[in-house]
């Protein structure tokens, strides 16, 4: 088992160059992926060409950590030139002309891009069963569903596809998948990470975030993307002082803190049992490493679902709009005018779940229905992001769920109202835009990973991490799956 | 009975501003271009990209609102307003629906009365769609391109009243370089809303309206063809109904382009990309402070203060450049009025369009036309000199004294102009006789042979008085 820290080293030394990483984990790919169907897009030239880069930087000397190592990227966050599908046939054959900022970023750093992976169609949904390629199965036992839906990478990072991946996360997306699959899943801060390049969803809630194997690795990652960004308003500088955390190092003063952690009853009640055991422990586990731990209630976290639901499908059902057909991707034929190809297109493009969700947020926006639905949805919204700022004057972070159930079986019986639930513990922390992160803290009845999330203040990553290692030490599962590292 | 009805009109003008840059790109506004080579993922509206709002395209905006009189609001957001059509990549357009940038100022029309301004938001153009005989194609150039939207209260009575609103916007526009307002570019563009009622009536009718009138003259055309359908179909005991119309500019007629059922839902949401903006009290003032004279204070200043006549300052102000070149010709010392002549009359007398007034492009600098209305000045020359020796500095661009010779600057004393005038009543005996006849247009002969010969030195009233007194 090699951590992105060790490769880096081995890299550096040139007892391996990035060529031979980067077909190692081609190699892998190829072989797993039939089965577990996690890539969608493979870019196995650009990865070689990018390899053969990286090595010469490498052999210059002072190239960065990630320099030469391998990742995959969510299918909705571009890249030049690659397809970028969104796993929805109405992107069948799209190929962005320009680079999401994180992979941009990630790209200076020298890293190798191997593909795209798998997905719930355009991020609706919480199986990455809506996927149009099918969905990806989860490596612990691939008779369960990864979770969406950045279901693809989690499971690319548990099978060792890749040491890291991104994906996005606007309601649990990037958490919950994380947890089924019993790897480490961040969410950052919105406004931490550019979005420009990632195909929207929900723009006031999208977030690209990482998955790794470890916290420490995560964090890495996530310094290697976050900044501002001149293409995107929304980024913003934030907090990060000085000697902050930015490089998977704790800095001294946050070493030997005392955490003060919430239990947000709003956010674990009605979970299934083995979950709530899994939560015991931690907080158990907590009390006994000396930090403080308190239950407390955030009332306005009830509404907080449903007004998640009423924005994001509003503002999907309007990010959606350009689909037509007209400039890219699907366009039916034998249209006669535009109405009717945009219609045509749509209808043949998207899925069911796509068209419910765009139907949802064009009726909660229409005259007449605006302030009943959307307005008030906005209104929870700021309740829900007071009641996290209370929290956060007394506790620095959030113990909760990341699901409130185990992770299903495929062929298990779910209604829509149902998978909407599924997002019950990780959306309220979009809703406020906090950063969040799911860490691999125990094992359920089925010997399916379960984890737990840590949530905290706005832009401070810095401690949310420092909990979540402290949480990865202390109750990281061992599960039997196919993950490793290539080398 | 047409009589019967009053008119009520509110208009909303669509003004291109003058940014160099798309509004939340960094892609060029220039117009024309090969289609779709204007044009970046952003303004293509391609899935991921996302918009950067222009501070420049706000100061515009601003400095719009404080020219027409506006309040501006120091906190202000963009929202999507969301309709599909094929022009429009992202299926919404960015604008701003309940908190616009400026509200409530107005313009003032000659008469006095004030056309009250309801608001001025920003947002962006559209594409264009380009019919071939191959089919539709569609030019994304223009889309993104940053406008105002001037939203005038419901105060015009006449389109002779809308049609000198528009004018004065477009002056304004045009002197504090917001806009170019090129008309035929498309870069100002009204839509006129428009109803009847019976005088003396304090409820509105059902109004219609007529979209993208490019031209003055069209908004008149298309408002008296409307106000002429409306009164037919209320005569007739008919209802107007809500509709979009359009002016069909070549058969001169107005046309119904869809009826408006209800209201058109544009699920206006508040836009999630562009974080709420703020404007200071200190950025107001600079922009306020950037702003020129306008043209009506011109007006009444070149009038008022420098003596010109109605006339004169009426043939100035509305061109921006040329009162610049006036402006600099008289802070040397020359005089207002033979300044404003010589433009007026001589270099007028070479443009034949407005646009060639409004751009004034010529080859004389200020200092040499100055040097020029100096000799006229202090009568060293005449004004037919004066006129003859600008046309000719008008055409090569060389100074006054290319042209003027030392002898030509020598005063006419009284010898030589008695000499003169005695010369021309003898060598034209027929027009001497005609004047003593009473014919007295004939005197314009005797004074012309004088000017010819001094070579235009001699002063013509002086010349006409001598003549007379010969006579």
């Amino acid at each position: 088992m090699n951590t992105l820290f060790e490769l880096s080293e081995k890299l550096k030394k040139r007892e391996i160059s990035s060529l031979e990483l980067t077909k190692a984990y081609i190699g892998r790919i190829d072989e797993k992926n039939p089965l577990l169907n996690a890539v969608v897009h493979k870019t196995y030239d650009k990865a070689l060409a990018l390899a053969e880069r990286a090595d010469k930087r490498l052999a210059e000397g002072n190239a960065p950590l990630l320099c030469g190592i391998p990742v995959l990227l969510k299918d909705n966050i571009c890249s030049e030139g690659d397809l970028t599908t969104c796993c929805s046939k109405m992107l069948s054959g799209y190929r962005p002309p320009y680079d999401a900022t994180a992979w941009k970023r990630l790209e200076e750093q020298g890293m190798v891009l191997l593909g795209k992976t798998n997905m719930d169609e355009f991020a609706f949904g919480s199986t990455s069963e809506t996927s149009c390629y099918g969905a990806p199965k989860n490596p612990v036992d691939p008779s369960f569903i990864t979770g969406g839906s950045s279901g693809g990478s989690a499971a690319a990072v548990s099978a060792g596809f890749a040491p890291v991946a991104l994906g996005s996360d606007t309601g649990g997306s990037v958490r919950q998948p994380a947890s089924f699959c019993g790897v480490v899943g961040l969410k950052p801060t919105y406004g931490a990470v550019s979005r420009y390049g990632l195909i929207a969803y929900a723009s006031s809630f999208d977030q690209i975030g990482v998955f790794a194997g470890s916290v420490k690795e995560a964090g890495v990652l996530f310094g290697a993307i976050r900044g501002t960004d001149s293409h995107d308003m929304t980024t913003c500088a934030g907090f990060y002082s000085a000697g902050k955390r930015q490089d998977g190092e704790l800095s001294a003063a946050s070493a030997g803190r005392r955490l003060k952690l919430a239990i947000v009853r709003e956010l674990s009640d009605g979970i299934d049992e083995d979950v709530k055991n899994t939560l015991e422990r931690a907080r158990a586990y907590f009390s006994g490493t000396g930090a403080e731990i308190a239950e407390v209630s955030i009332p306005s976290l009830v509404s907080a679902l449903p007004a998640y639901y009423i924005i994001a499908c509003a503002e999907a059902s309007s990010n959606l709009g350009r689909y037509d057909g007209v400039r890219y991707g699907h366009r039916a034929e034998g249209a006669a005018s535009f109405e009717e190809l945009a219609v045509k297109s749509r209808n043949e493009g998207f899925g069911d779940e796509v068209k419910r969700r765009i139907m949802l947020g064009t009726y909660v926006l229409s005259g007449g229905y605006y302030d009943a639905w959307y307005r008030k949805a906005c209104e929870v919204r700021e309740t829900v992001a007071r009641g996290f700022l209370k929290t956060f004057e007394k506790y620095d972070v959030i113990l909760a769920p990341t699901s409130p159930f185990i992770v299903p079986r495929f062929g298990e019986k779910r209604g829509a109202a149902d998978l909407y639930r599924a997002d019950m513990c990780t959306a309220p922390a979009n809703l406020s835009g906090l950063p969040a992160i799911s860490v691999p803290s125990g094992t359920d009845r089925n010997g399916m990973p379960i984890g737990l999330q840590i949530i905290g203040n706005r832009f401070d990553e810095e401690t949310v991490l420092f909990a979540a290692e402290k949480l990865e030490q202390g109750l990281k599962p061992q599960h039997d799956t196919w993950g490793g590292y290539a080398c | 009975m047409l009589t019967d009805y009053e008119m009520v009109c509110g208009i909303e003008t669509h003004v291109e501003l003058a940014s160099k840059t798309k509004i939340f790109c960094g892609c060029s506004t220039a117009f024309g271009g090969e289609p779709n080579t204007h044009c970046c993922p952003v303004c293509l509206g391609l899935p991921g990209a996302l918009p950067v709002l222009s501070s420049e395209v706000v100061r515009l905006a601003v400095k719009a609102g404080l020219a027409l009189n506006c309040s501006i609001n120091l906190h202000s957001h963009m929202d999507r307003k969301n309709y599909t059509y094929p022009d429009l990549p992202k299926a919404y357009q960015i604008s701003q629906f309940d908190e616009p940038l400026c509200v409530g100022g107005f313009v003032t029309l000659d008469s006095g009365k004030r056309i009250g301004i309801t608001r001025i938001h920003i947002e962006e153009d559209a594409g264009k769609l380009v019919h071939g005989s191959e089919g539709t194609f569609v030019d994304y150039n223009r889309a993104g391109v940053p406008l105002i939207e001037i939203v005038s209260e419901p105060d015009i009575s006449t389109p002779e009243e809308a049609r000198e609103y528009t004018e004065k916007l477009r002056l304004i526009m045009r002197y504090a370089d917001i806009s170019d307002c090129r008309m035929q570019e498309g870069q100002m563009r009204c839509d006129v809303n428009l109803s009847l009622r019976l005088h003396g009536s304090d409820t509105f009718g059902t109004r219609t309206e007529t979209k993208n009138i490019n031209s003055f003259g069209n908004i008149v055309k298309a408002m008296n063809l409307e106000i002429g359908r409306q009164a037919a179909v209320l005569d007739a005991g008919g209802t107007v109904i809500r509709e979009t119309m359009r002016y069909d500019e070549d058969a001169n007629r107005i046309v119904s382009m869809r009826s408006k059922e209800g209201f058109d839902d544009y699920r206006f949401f508040p836009e999630p990309d562009i974080p709420r903006f703020s404007i200071d009290e200190a950025e107001i003032n600079d922009i306020r402070a950037s702003i020129p004279e306008l043209p009506f204070e011109k007006r009444e200043r070149y009038i008022k203060e420098l003596g010109l006549s109605e006339y004169n300052a009426d043939h100035l102000y509305r061109y921006k450049n040329v009162c610049a070149f006036f402006e600099a010709v008289i802070n040397t010392g020359a005089t207002p009025r033979n300044t404003a002549n010589l433009i007026i009359v001589t270099i007028f007398s070479g443009f034949s369009t407005e646009g060639e007034k409004e751009d004034f492009d010529i080859r004389v600098t200020a200092q040499e036309m100055a040097k020029l209305v100096k000799y006229l000045d202090e009568k060293k020359i005449s004004m037919q000199t004066a006129s003859k020796t600008l046309l000719s500095m008008l055409e090569t661009g060389e100074g006054a004294d290319s042209f003027i010779s030392p002898e030509d600057l020598t005063d006419v004393d009284a010898d030589e102009l008695l000499a003169l005038c005695q010369k021309a009543v003898e060598e034209n005996p027929k027009a001497a006789d005609d004047v003593r006849s009473g014919t007295d247009k004939a005197i314009n002969v005797l004074k012309g042979h004088v000017m010819k010969n001094s070579r235009g030195r001699a002063d013509s009233a002086e010349a006409e008085r001598i003549i007379r007194s010969l006579l």
